[in-house]
């Protein structure tokens, strides 16, 4: 028994390093979007054990003996997808792969996007083969309260092995989308029927979390109440390590996202806001960045007023955005944030802040900025490849590289 | 404000000066020409006159007549209107839940002309389209070609064939969509089978329509139904095919042979799969590219290279928004995303103009750029395949229909506050897209 059993464990040591440790890189581009300072011209980004080791103008960083050298035409930092539900809404579209909504109940916090999350779903490579590293995903905006969001790598691993920050957001919606959608047997709670309504339980739940939090703080330990997971993840909100996503499209649902967060003093993000040109100056007051809805949504319903210009019209005002893919319940199932920012980039955005909202601005909106979204030493080596300009409809990506484990499954 | 009768003067004037700017030849010269027919010139006129064109070519080929008036397209890239061979714009719909084969049902019944969607189209340069009935049906009713003239009612859209009759196709979809509960199929056997029984009713109602030789008493009772079906098999109306699955595509294939209609696949997801067997059964296709594969079953093995392979093959391929699958204004990013995965520059741009003039059978009036043909076209800012650029103008039959420096054209190119569609009627049985769409993004009611 002894000798087999331990021949597969000698292999696996053997073999390990070479499969556990990514190898050492050099990634040359002929402009190289660092998206911390000036492009470089003729750039380099070395790598080794999954990190940024040096970055800078071939003349001034060399390469070292035994680095594998990669060469494109452009490259950026790795795409961040900051808002999206790959690996949770699946490419099938059936009952199985469709975890993005639970419908018993309007207002569950406690669902966890890690306890869904299927990093093998098709679609988490299809965005990672267009340059997308990083995505902000979980619960679709399409209940009041449908549960939470988490950031991940998108190698395809696992949850556990992929993740970055488990529970990122929580997500909320308002206006239409958020209202009574379900029609499922069995439902146990009854969803808002209107706008009033779905404030009106957004409330009464928010004040029955700020009472939770003074029971538990409470001296006599015999009093306090059991932990609830919904509330204890709705405070997270109160002291701001997990913000509310908030999905409003229409002008009066931001203003009331907005009133929600004065009255409780949340931290939120503004999410879609399709009236955004509406209502700028509110917004802009808030402070609260906004992650825009896809350039290419659908203009229907409670985002028939979206713009393709949106996006440029909250950068030139000086808001803080990030694009995104979002929920698609049907085809496409989901959107590429490369392809969004290209439209937004060729309409009134302009191509760096276009590219900055899918790297760097997005990674300091989701306050994962100190590992991703630009090309600096120390930082993850999540780099994305381009023959060509990265917007434009001909070009390709010709590799992703996440931690530095190279994806290529040839030029998309 | 002038007196009333001043008032009608100037009107009459303005009305005269406008039917005399009529008559005059219009030369747009300048502009890098796409003809579609030929090879691109760098600095070419297009000259049109009462909504044909009459010459293309460069600057010293073609002579502008004096008198004509000149738009200077310096800068601008002119290629020939684009062509939607499947689109849902104006909020049409088909058949209804009774029945899974409806071909009398006409989306000329249904549609609004007045739809932001329409004005959409034009801004993304499109200028003549197959406007079709959902994909729910067997048999779902008959499509529209329609030109996107100005338009105040649905007539002024029409394309007229030379018996008088509207120009349109006859819109059948297999697979999934079309399956559900009695009436309606519930397999693909089923679904084939039920096709098949009504063209064969067909057959024999329209050998009754012979034989009777104009004779009122032999005469069978008129059925809308079978009639449409005739048109079908007489080939007047080509069929405009739904269909995802290789399997699926080639049921379509053997029912067209065992009727002997002419037939074109629409989405084609699995085209990739039986690329050899599309081409020797001299079908076209339809393509649409999304932004990712799935969303369906049926589309799970959906690939952007379908269009490069089935050009590989010998298929004539055109390009389809399906709006509001794929929203109208950016129909170049078809052809562009093609290009991005295999095919030719050629036949990515004759895949939005020639190609789908032909799978509309309106090649000889539409579709490039020629003497004689009508003058539809469109302006560019730049290449036609680059995200960068924009549709500037579109003209169709040598009038206007979209500037993108006006006001209201910029807001429907771009969207916002009054681009949107409010007056879109919630239909049932997925009878458009939109239902789908709105269906499983878990919207109300």
């Amino acid at each position: 028994m002894k000798t087999p059993a331990r021949l597969p464990l000698l292999l696996a040591l053997l073999v390990a390093p070479f499969v556990l440790r990514a190898e050492n890189l050099a990634v040359t581009g002929g402009t190289v979007y660092t998206m911390a300072g000036a492009p470089l011209k003729n750039g380099v980004v070395l790598i080794r054990d999954g990190k940024i080791e040096a970055v800078g103008p071939a003349d001034t960083v060399k390469i070292p003996a035994g680095y594998r050298v990669l060469h494109a035409v452009v490259v950026t930092p790795g795409l961040i997808d900051a808002h999206a539900t790959v690996g949770l809404s699946g490419l099938l579209n059936q009952p199985q792969d469709q975890d993005m909504l639970e419908k018993s109940s309007p207002m569950q916090p406690d669902l966890r996007a890690i306890d869904a999350y299927n990093a093998k779903d098709e679609l988490v490579a299809w965005v990672r083969s267009f340059g997308v590293t990083t995505v902000n995903t979980g619960h679709a905006p399409a209940a009041l309260i449908s549960g939470q969001t988490m950031i991940v790598k998108t190698f395809g691993r696992t949850a556990d092995e992929d993740v970055v920050n488990p529970a990122a957001t929580t997500s909320v919606t308002l206006g239409r989308n958020g209202l009574a959608n379900d029609g499922s047997p069995g439902s146990a709670a009854k969803p808002p029927g209107t706008r009033s309504k779905a404030v009106a339980m957004l409330r009464d739940e928010l004040i029955k979390t700020q009472e939770y939090a003074k029971k538990r703080a409470g001296k006599d330990e015999a009093k306090r109440p059991g932990r609830d997971l919904r509330y204890e993840t709705l405070l997270r909100a109160f002291d701001g390590t997990q913000p509310l996503l908030v999905t409003v499209n229409r002008q009066q649902d931001i203003i009331s996202a907005l009133r929600l967060a004065r009255e409780f003093k949340l931290q939120i993000i503004l999410d879609g806001c399709a009236d955004a040109q509406l209502v700028l100056a509110e917004i802009k007051a808030s402070g609260f960045p906004v992650i825009i809805h896809p350039t290419m949504q659908r203009s229907y319903e409670d985002m028939e007023n979206l713009s393709v210009e949106t996006a440029g019209k909250l950068h030139a005002a000086g808001i803080p955005i990030a694009l995104q893919s979002s929920y698609e319940g049907y085809v496409p199932k989901t959107r590429v944030v490369l392809l969004e920012a290209g439209v937004a980039a060729a309409n009134g955005l302009g191509f760096e802040p276009a590219l900055a909202s899918i790297t760097i601005d997005a990674a300091k909106l989701l306050r994962i900025a100190d590992r991703v979204g630009s090309l600096e030493k120390g930082k993850d080596a999540d780099l994305a490849l381009y023959d060509g300009d990265p917007f434009e409809y001909t070009s390709h990506c010709v590799g992703t590289l996440v931690e530095g484990q190279v994806f290529a499954d040839g030029p998309r | 404000m002038l007196p009333r009768p001043l008032r009608q003067l100037a009107l009459f004037m303005g009305l005269a000066v406008l039917v005399c700017a009529q008559e005059k030849p219009l030369a747009i010269t300048g502009a890098q020409i796409i003809p579609i027919a030929g090879d691109p010139i760098a600095h070419g006129v297009l000259l049109v006159q009462h909504g044909k064109i009459l010459a293309v070519g460069s600057a010293n080929t073609v002579k502008i007549p004096a008198g004509a008036d000149v738009l200077d397209a310096t800068g601008q890239v002119l290629m020939p209107g684009l062509i939607d061979s499947h689109s849902h714009i104006g909020a049409g719909s088909g058949g209804d839940g009774s029945n899974p084969i409806q071909p009398d049902a006409r989306v000329l019944d249904s549609l609004d002309v007045r739809d932001a969607s329409i004005q959409k189209a034009r801004a993304g340069g499109i200028t003549a389209v197959n406007v079709m009935p959902g994909s729910g049906h067997l048999i779902s009713g008959q499509t529209l070609y329609l030109k996107l003239r100005e338009a105040r009612t649905i007539d002024d859209l029409l394309i007229k064939l030379p018996d008088g009759s509207n120009a349109g196709g006859l819109k059948m979809a297999n697979g999934t969509n079309s399956i559900k509960a009695a009436p309606f199929p519930g397999t693909r056997a089923k679904s084939a089978a039920l096709v098949r029984e009504e063209y064969i009713k067909a057959q024999e109602y329209r050998d009754k329509v012979r034989r009777a030789n104009g004779d009122p008493e032999k005469m069978p009772p008129r059925d809308l139904a079978l009639e449409e079906l005739v048109e079908v098999l007489d080939g007047k109306r080509i069929v405009q095919n739904h269909t995802h699955r290789h399997d699926d595509i080639l049921t379509v294939i053997r029912l067209s042979k065992e009727f002997g209609f002419k037939v074109v696949l629409h989405h084609v997801s699995e085209g990739w799969k039986v690329a050899d067997e599309i081409a020797a059964a001299h079908v076209a296709c339809s393509v649409i590219i999304v932004d990712s594969p799935g969303g369906k079953l049926e589309t799970r093995d959906a690939d952007w290279r379908t269009p490069a392979i089935l050009e590989k093959a010998g298929v004539l391929v055109g390009f389809h928004t399906d709006d509001p699958i794929c929203d109208s204004r950016r129909f170049l990013r078809t052809p562009a995303l093609a290009v991005r995965a295999g095919m030719t520059r050629k036949g990515a741009l004759e895949g939005v103009t020639i190609a789908n003039a032909k799978i509309i059978g309106l090649e000889d009036r539409i579709g490039s750029l020629e003497p004689g043909k009508d003058a539809d076209f469109i302006l560019l800012s730049g290449d036609p395949l680059s995200i960068y650029t924009h549709v500037e103008q579109t003209w169709v039959e040598g009038r206007k229909v979209f500037d993108l420096s006006r006001p209201q054209d910029h807001l429907y190119a771009a969207g916002g506050v009054g681009a949107g569609d409010s007056r879109r009627a919630q239909l049932c049985c997925f009878t458009s897209a939109w239902d789908l769409i709105a269906a499983a993004n878990g919207a109300n009611q």
